[in-house]
């Protein structure tokens, strides 16, 4: 299966996408997408305990399972306001 | 019409977060003594920094969600406050407005107190990032991990809301 990736602020500019694809097998979870991209890129192990993700636009934990075609997110600790 | 609920590039203005919620209202309108309003501005400094500018980025369907749960967070602690709450995205110069927040009810207390709770919320929940561009160079602020079910942070949020 294959699910989009989207990157925000910083992670964005370490990984250099704002939006990856990225092929899956079946019952991978976010944590497996996660694991993943911080294989591809080291830099982002500094964010291992302060992301949080989404799928589909709502925030989901790290164990949730992934579909084919869901949007997967990637947020570093926000600052709005 | 203006939403009640809003994230975009477009400069933001009280007045229209006011008529939003003056139309929302219905027949229930003339119930209502108080709307209190919070416009958060860039500054031209941050920890000892010259900032010249700053550029916000946002997830906006889950920012509008977040938006939504602080509203409905709202509705539950204090039934009797309506929300307006707009962000703006993109380039901000010093003194423009980044947020717009309005809550109206029957009476000031509450809305003064659910308007506090609505921007320390944003703070935590709403997926929203500042890239500051100082003198000398530029970075990401970054502030909490958003995480909606953290109660702690609810309750930090509502103690300072009635502080």
């Amino acid at each position: 299966m294959r699910v989009t990736v989207r990157l925000f602020a910083r992670l964005r500019d370490i990984t250099g996408a704002s939006e990856l694809a990225r092929d899956l097998a079946p019952g991978a979870t976010i944590g497996t997408v996660w694991r993943q991209l911080a294989g591809e890129f080291p830099a982002l192990a500094d964010y291992e305990r302060s992301i949080s993700s989404a799928v589909n636009a709502d925030y989901a934990r790290m164990d949730h399972v992934l579909h084919d075609g869901d949007e997967v997110a990637f947020l570093p600790p926000v600052s709005g306001g | 019409m203006t939403p009640l609920l809003a994230i975009g590039p477009e400069a933001l203005e009280l007045e229209r977060l006011a008529a939003a919620l003056d139309a929302s209202a219905g027949s229930n309108a003339g119930a209502d003594g108080a709307v209190v309003t919070f416009l958060g501005l860039v500054r031209n400094h941050n920890v000892g920094r010259r900032v010249r500018y700053l550029e916000y980025e946002a997830y906006a369907p889950l920012a509008l969600k977040a938006f939504e749960r602080i509203g409905a967070e709202i509705h539950e602690r204090w039934p009797d406050v309506r929300l307006a709450l707009h962000h703006r995205i993109g380039r901000l110069d010093i003194g423009e407005a980044s947020i717009a927040i309005a809550a109206r009810s029957p009476h000031r207390a509450n809305a003064y107190a659910a308007c506090r709770y609505a921007i320390e919320r944003v703070k935590q929940i709403a997926p929203i990032w500042k890239r500051e561009f100082f003198d000398g160079g530029d970075m990401w602020i970054e502030g909490a991990t958003a995480d909606p079910d953290d109660q702690r942070a609810r309750a930090e949020a509502e103690r300072i809301a009635c502080a």
